[in-house]
């Protein structure tokens, strides 16, 4: 094995410290002098004709300095493809969703800026409505858009081998009806920015944005403006998880209009009730799965007809239902697949990407219906797994799944087999099964998540590394770290393949005025591609640094090496300097030299196919299993998850405290998930619109966790890394419920397992233990 | 408008506040100390959290007229000069944050938490970071670092 020096060591944040003291500053930590503040109005009614917006009251209200409609904005709308751009910044002619936004209001305070928000007064006329996906998909239903009269907003339908003839000689068919919850994102900071519009026609935002080039883009064709004009500057992020901080919100095109109007910047700050009521939040999925085995337990065919609730517009929901279905022949063979999916219109808010994207609906579905199909079989979760998992490529060689994926590495086999070892399950029949009324079970799951993910369109990452004299180095990318630590990562990269200390390197945030365009943080793509790009860069930067040397010590540069930041003759050892030394020799070699090193990553993979969906969805693919101990209280059907034990093929973790921390958040939002966490909706409302009614995981919700890397190192990313940062929350779901009915003997098919449903499952068994 | 006076990081201030206005907004706005964050707004998540009179408090849900003549430490308040207090050490170590929006309260907490008690359970650890949410870590690096940091206030 290649010797590392940076690589996997447990270094300390590179923005670690500007957080723990406080310094880190995100887009509400921003101001301006003259600043103005802005609020979002908004109708509370699911489905309306838009007759009348009429904001004279709000604008005589004394602080108030511009208020913005739709008809400022042109009838420009936006969306992910180009025949989905069915979204505005206000709504026009019509409302889809409860609280979607009409109107925006500058004041010198926020107090005035809400009161005058209420001053707005509009005249709709109220449309009928259809919040449920399987009703809005029936012939008859409101027609939420009208270019999409059936309410179908993305469909597909794939089909590979021959299912139907693969069932019929199939030993064992099931099918079964499978439901994920509407979750949220749950990051603490809001969707905020602040804006400033150059009357000379340039527009700087300090926005909250994961993918901050997302948002440049849809600014630029908003304001029809260059994109050299528009300078999106990257504070630090709070939390992304997708979806909502990949795009743009109503308050940021909002907040620039406002500026524009007035001159002045401005500044929005969503609260955590409007994030909650308003922002694109996961598809809630109906997963009917149809899954055939052989006698021994070989899964033969599985077919899915997916149905999603899609809320009032498409936003990235074609690369969602991509997903959904793309992703299933991982990790198990399986060699006849038909996937049938339609994202139904609703008038519930939108849906959109979130962590374990597509494929947390359909694995939870497979994962589950194969080990009830185990059961009925008298096979054991652990063979069951073993039978059909995917085996590890020998070098060179690679595996494909029926629609063309193709696997360099799979560690999904040794994860499950370390598992087996590990005592949670292999200690799991000792010690006593129930405790007073607490049931205890231990469950299994095996999955797969993709890294290096593609949208459309530009995918590339690039990353310059500039060499300063005294030996530091200045790294220049266009990724953006919400959180997940890929600016450490970046710099790990940079320092390990220039041979210097990770100290050394400087990161640079996003400005799109000075670094490279980047696809954005979405799709576990940052560590893979912009990781690429970096070591690229920095392979250049060392090669001028060593060409300049080799020219001033007459030796071939090949001869010369860096490590530990120190230079060295390979076959005269002895000749070393330190780095600092050939920074400042190089920099000083000719007038104004400067020693930049450029890179920029490869595509990784071809544009997806949508149609047949045939191909790959991302550069490699990482492999989680993962184990769940679980207490169920039988009486109340309260569900204490206590233990995870998390095997993790990411290839190799480049940063083993980024990757070991991300399994260990990716499986306690998956919990979440999988127990309790559920938007509550009333005709298009929300009802639990803040953190007091809407649960998250607390300090003492959550498990004992233990992380254990599986190292597979796939030839296609930096130093053979996956991704790390989505297949445990893909993992979590199906192993909690295992869990849950290893100790109740139900299987639920719904999340949350909620305590009201193991009450309802137990009672319908006849074991309930309550009175 | 109410006068108040209020001791922040040592420093005393004597300011005008809207009756209305919280503590966080006065920290934040009137003095310009950002590190405490508004998450939720009505005390559930403790992206707000300093300390006051030695207790932790969400200041989202303390006005600023009742913080009157109270002791207040902000996340700026615990490093001196560039040199950080064992918690934060412990943090920036262990790595017991990601995305940093919860990390000035929770090291605020962890604070208040180590102060009362230098030697505290597994279960006395979660149950002082109850207040205080964290949608990244899972909490696990977060557990360990307060270890790490009563480690180093014990020594």
């Amino acid at each position: 094995m290649k010797e590392y020096t940076v690589i996997g060591q447990r270094v300390p944040r590179i923005d670690g410290k500007a957080k723990v003291m406080g310094q880190a500053k995100y887009a509400a930590d921003y101001s301006l002098p003259g600043m103005l503040f802005s609020k979002v109005a908004r109708l509370p009614v699911a489905h309306a004709k838009i007759l009348n917006v009429d904001t004279s009251k709000a604008e005589r209200l004394p602080g108030v300095k511009a208020v913005v409609t739709a008809k400022d904005f042109n009838g420009w709308t936006w969306g992910f493809m180009a025949n989905t751009r069915d979204e505005p910044p206000l709504a026009m002619d019509k409302v889809r969703y409860y609280m979607e936004a009409v109107a925006g209001v500058a004041a010198i305070d926020e107090d005035i800026a809400e009161e005058a928000c209420d001053l707005i007064k509009v005249d709709y006329e109220e449309l009928p409505s259809v919040f449920d996906p399987e009703e809005a998909i029936q012939e008859g239903a409101p027609v939420i858009h009208n270019y999409r009269p059936n309410n179908v907003s993305v469909e597909y339908h794939w089909n590979f081998g021959d299912v139907e003839k693969a069932f019929a000689e199939s030993h064992l068919v099931r099918e079964d009806r499978f439901r994920t919850s509407r979750a949220t994102k749950g990051y603490l900071e809001p969707p905020a920015s602040l804006a400033w519009y150059d009357p000379a026609g340039y527009i700087t935002v300090w926005a909250a944005k994961q993918s901050p080039y997302f948002h440049y883009r849809h600014l630029a064709a908003c304001f029809n403006l260059p994109l050299s004009k528009i300078r999106v500057i990257q504070p630090y992020i709070g939390g992304g998880f997708g979806g909502t901080k990949n795009d743009s919100v109503a308050g940021d095109f909002c907040a620039v209009m406002l500026s524009k109007m007035t001159g002045k910047p401005v500044k929005f700050v969503y609260t955590q009730e409007e994030e909650l009521t308003v922002s694109k939040r996961r598809h809630s999925m109906i997963v009917y799965n149809k899954m055939g085995m052989s006698k021994d337990g070989l899964i033969t065919a599985i077919q899915s007809r997916v149905i999603a609730d899609g809320g009032g517009y498409t936003a990235v929901s074609p690369l969602t239902m991509y997903l959904t279905g793309c992703c299933t022949p991982l990790p198990y063979k399986l060699p006849n697949y038909k996937y049938d999916c339609y994202r139904a219109f609703t008038n519930n808010p939108i849906c959109a990407a979130m962590r374990g994207h597509g494929v947390t609906h359909t694995r939870f579905a497979c994962e589950i219906q194969m080990e009830m199909m185990a059961e009925e079989l008298g096979i054991d979760p652990v063979e069951i797994r073993m039978r059909n998992a995917i085996d590890n490529p020998k070098p060179g060689e690679i595996y494909r799944t029926i629609n063309d994926m193709t696997l360099k590495t799979c560690g999904i086999k040794e994860a499950i087999q370390t598992l087996v070892k590990d005592p949670l399950w292999a200690e799991k029949g000792k010690g006593p099964k129930q405790d007073g009324s607490v049931s205890y079970g231990v469950g299994m799951a095996a999955t797969s998540y993709l890294g290096g993910a593609r949208q459309l369109g530009h995918q590339s990452c690039a990353a310059t590394v500039r060499i300063c004299e005294d030996g530091t180095v200045n790294l220049i990318t266009g990724a953006t770290d919400c959180g997940q630590g890929s600016d450490t990562v970046l710099a790990m990269i940079a320092a390990e393949e220039l041979g210097v200390r990770y100290q050394d390197i400087d990161f640079k945030m996003v400005d799109s005025a000075y670094t490279p365009v980047d696809a954005g943080s979405y799709g576990s793509r940052v560590t893979v591609l912009a990781g690429q790009a970096v070591q690229i860069a920095a392979a250049d930067a060392k090669k001028q640094l060593l060409a300049i040397l080799g020219s001033e010590w007459k030796v071939n540069p090949e001869e010369l090496e860096i490590k530990n930041a120190e230079v060295y003759n390979k076959s005269n050892p002895t000749r070393r300097i330190p780095f600092e030394r050939l920074a400042k020799i190089a920099c000083y070699s000719g007038s104004g030299a400067v020693i930049i090193g450029k890179g920029y990553s490869g595509y990784g993979i071809e544009p997806l196919d949508f149609e047949n969906g045939r191909g790959n969805s991302g550069t490699s693919f990482s492999f989680t299993a993962q184990t769940t101990r679980a207490g169920v209280d039988l009486e109340t059907g309260h569900v204490t998850v206590s233990d995870f034990v998390i095997a993790h093929d990411c290839g190799r973790p480049l940063n083993p405290i980024g990757a070991e921390s991300q399994n260990e958040g990716g499986a306690v939002q998956g919990m979440g998930q999988a127990i309790y966490e559920d938007f509550i909706m009333d005709s298009g409302r929300t009802l639990n619109s803040t953190f007091l009614d809407y649960k998250m995981p607390r300090s003492t919700d959550v498990p004992d966790i233990k992380v254990i890397d599986i190292i597979t190192d796939d030839p296609s990313g930096p130093f053979g890394a996956k991704e790390a940062s989505e297949g445990s929350h893909v993992s979590a779901p199906p192993s909690v419920v295992a869990a849950i009915h290893d100790a109740t003997g139900i299987w639920f098919k719904e999340q949350p397992v909620t305590p009201e449903k193991i009450v309802k499952g137990l009672k319908e068994k006849g074991k309930w233990p309550g009175k | 408008m109410e006068q108040i006076k209020l001791t922040v990081n040592g420093k005393e201030y004597e300011l005008q506040v809207r009756p209305w206005a919280t503590l966080l907004e006065v920290i934040r706005d009137d003095l310009g100390l950002t590190g405490a964050k508004e998450g939720c707004g009505e005390g559930e998540c403790g992206a707000c959290t300093v300390i006051m009179d030695g207790k932790a408090v969400n200041s989202c849900i303390v006005l600023a007229v009742e913080a009157n003549g109270r002791q207040i430490t902000t996340i700026e308040g615990l490093a001196e000069g560039d040199r950080l207090h064992p918690v934060q050490e412990a943090f920036l170590e262990m790595g017991g944050m990601q995305c940093g929006f919860c990390t000035p309260g929770m090291i605020l907490s962890t604070k208040v938490l180590l102060d009362g008690n230098k030697n505290p359970t597994d279960e006395e650890i979660r149950k002082g970071l109850e207040g205080n949410f964290c949608r990244c870590t899972g909490y696990t690096k977060i557990f360990e670092s307060v270890k790490a940091a009563a480690q180093k206030i014990r020594r």
